[in-house]
């Protein structure tokens, strides 16, 4: 059996008077791919900020000492007018952890970053170029378990096939244990092992053929899947 | 000059010689510059001009007490200063419409009780300065203190990196944000207490903000633009200093400095991006 990375017990976030999540417990074994769903304002990105303790939760999260994170957020507010480049982002980071000199240049080259890129000014980027800085930014300090909360909610439809194609290159290559946060059902279906979803406080979790059954779906969301037919075809 | 004023300039001139205490001033009010540029460059780049405006006006209140207890205007003025960032810091740190409010509250209550309390004769150096000559130790806790500014400032380089690129994401990585922005906001206040002698409570941070907003103008890279805005800010104090002195024949050289600054800035925006 795969060892475990994380254990969730009782995990519960209440912002104010509003409670976002309750008594959530479930554990995360190295080489899962953990898929989040479930409609807006259900805690999926409440849920990664709570796992890194990013904000106040109630209950336990307990990582094992083996576990490196690495987090790709959904959007950054980054100022665009900001003078700095991706080479100087990335480096700073890098001398913050403390890593070592060639490990900046490892994921440069592991994603294909070329010196021009790295000399770009961050706000001179495209959507799918800026996702691919947070990309490597997460990479940096070798994590072994990487948090994805939507990584291409603003990008076009190619862009997004090939943002996919390197988390799925990144998790057979490097073995990387993902816990994904996805809109999109059918990425979910092809990429995710098991599927926790996230509903009004009611919580399900299973393997993705177990779990997305269109009534399930349609219970979740409160509206009949849009793909999920449409990919059970192929 | 009024009595209190009068003493106090007799106690300063006996306490060093006339030209040493001068070039003490010349030469802390250069470091004042440099450290200006430095911390007004992350300032601008944190988009919190409005918080480092009013941080400056916290000095006001302290200086009034201290003009008006006859003692040294300096502590009264660090004591609020050092007092009021906490209180911005706090503010800070809560999310809403209200914070801007909150702030400009401060900045209100702190301009009226400053006014207030400041006898009247000494109103003017509070507000805008007064370049006078400076102690031997007064010139060398300035400087300490300038020093401390910078060896902040370049020792949290990479966590200032990251907290301007993403909070968020420098908090992942392991940066302590909220100790990281309060580790800022003395800084600040403590370049600002540096300045206040001479540029006064309402000019101080002008000085802080605007060569930055001019280097920024000037260049894109963050190098540079920490570089040059210590630059902007230096020929500012430097020739706002000589102008003040020779053709204006006055020891308020704040206002003069402020306005070479806004000079720099309007012709920093003729040049084509």
């Amino acid at each position: 059996m795969a060892d475990r990375l994380l254990s969730v017990r009782n995990l519960g976030v209440a912002f104010e008077n509003r409670v976002v999540l309750r008594q959530l417990s479930f554990d995360l074994y190295s080489g899962d791919c953990l898929a989040i769903i479930g409609p807006n304002g259900a805690g999926k990105t409440v849920l990664l900020k709570a796992l890194q303790h990013l904000i106040p939760y109630e209950g336990e999260i307990q990582w094992s000492q083996e576990a490196r994170l690495g987090y790709v957020p959904q959007s950054v507010a980054a100022d665009r007018q900001l003078p700095l480049r991706t080479r100087e982002l990335l480096a700073a980071k890098a001398r913050f952890l403390d890593l070592a000199d060639q490990e900046m240049g490892d994921v440069s080259s592991e994603l294909n970053l070329s010196p021009e890129f790295l000399n770009a000014g961050i706000g001179t980027l495209s959507g799918g170029q800026f996702q691919k800085v947070l990309i490597a930014f997460a990479l940096l300090g070798r994590p072994n378990v990487l948090l994805f909360d939507e990584p291409t909610a603003s990008l076009d439809e190619l862009t997004e096939e090939r943002i996919y194609e390197l988390v799925h290159q990144l998790q057979s290559q490097r073995g990387i244990t993902l816990i994904l946060v996805s809109h999109d059902l059918s990425v979910v279906y092809r990429y995710a092992s098991r599927v926790l979803c996230l509903s009004k406080g009611e919580v399900c979790m299973g393997p993705p053929k177990e779990i997305m059954t269109p009534e399930m779906l349609e219970q979740l969301y409160g509206a009949p899947p849009k793909y999920y037919r449409h990919i059970q075809e192929h | 000059m009024n009595e209190a004023r009068a003493a106090r300039s007799r106690k300063e001139e006996g306490s060093s010689s006339v030209d040493a205490g001068h070039s003490y001033a010349v030469l802390l009010a250069a470091f004042f510059a440099i450290a200006a540029g430095l911390v007004g460059s992350v300032a601008l780049m944190k988009r919190m001009v409005l918080a480092s405006d009013v941080i400056s006006h916290l000095a006001l209140p302290g200086l009034g007490i201290a003009f008006l207890l006859k003692s040294n205007p300096l502590v009264g003025g660090g004591a609020t200063l050092f007092l009021g960032t906490l209180l911005v810091w706090q503010l800070q740190r809560k999310t809403g419409l209200a914070t801007d409010a909150s702030i400009g509250v401060v900045f209100a209550a702190c301009l009226g009780i400053g006014a207030l309390v400041t006898p009247r004769e000494d109103l003017l150096e509070a507000l805008f300065g007064n370049f006078q000559k400076l102690s031997l130790a007064g010139f060398l806790l300035g400087t300490a203190a300038v020093i401390l500014v910078v060896a902040f400032l370049v020792g949290m380089k990479d966590r200032v990196i990251l907290d301007l690129f993403s909070p968020e994401l420098a908090a992942a990585t392991g940066v302590n944000v909220a100790r990281l922005d309060l580790g800022f906001l003395l800084v600040f206040s403590l370049t600002v207490l540096v300045g206040l002698r001479f540029m006064g409570a309402l000019l101080s941070s002008a000085l802080i903000i605007i060569p930055a907003a001019t280097a920024r103008q000037l260049t894109g890279r963050m190098a540079q633009f920490v570089v040059v805005a210590s630059a902007v800010s230096l020929v500012s104090v430097a020739v706002g200093f000589l102008i003040s002195m020779l053709i204006f024949k006055t020891s308020t050289v704040g206002p003069t400095i402020v306005i070479v600054s806004v000079l720099l800035f309007a012709i920093s925006l003729l040049k084509k991006k």
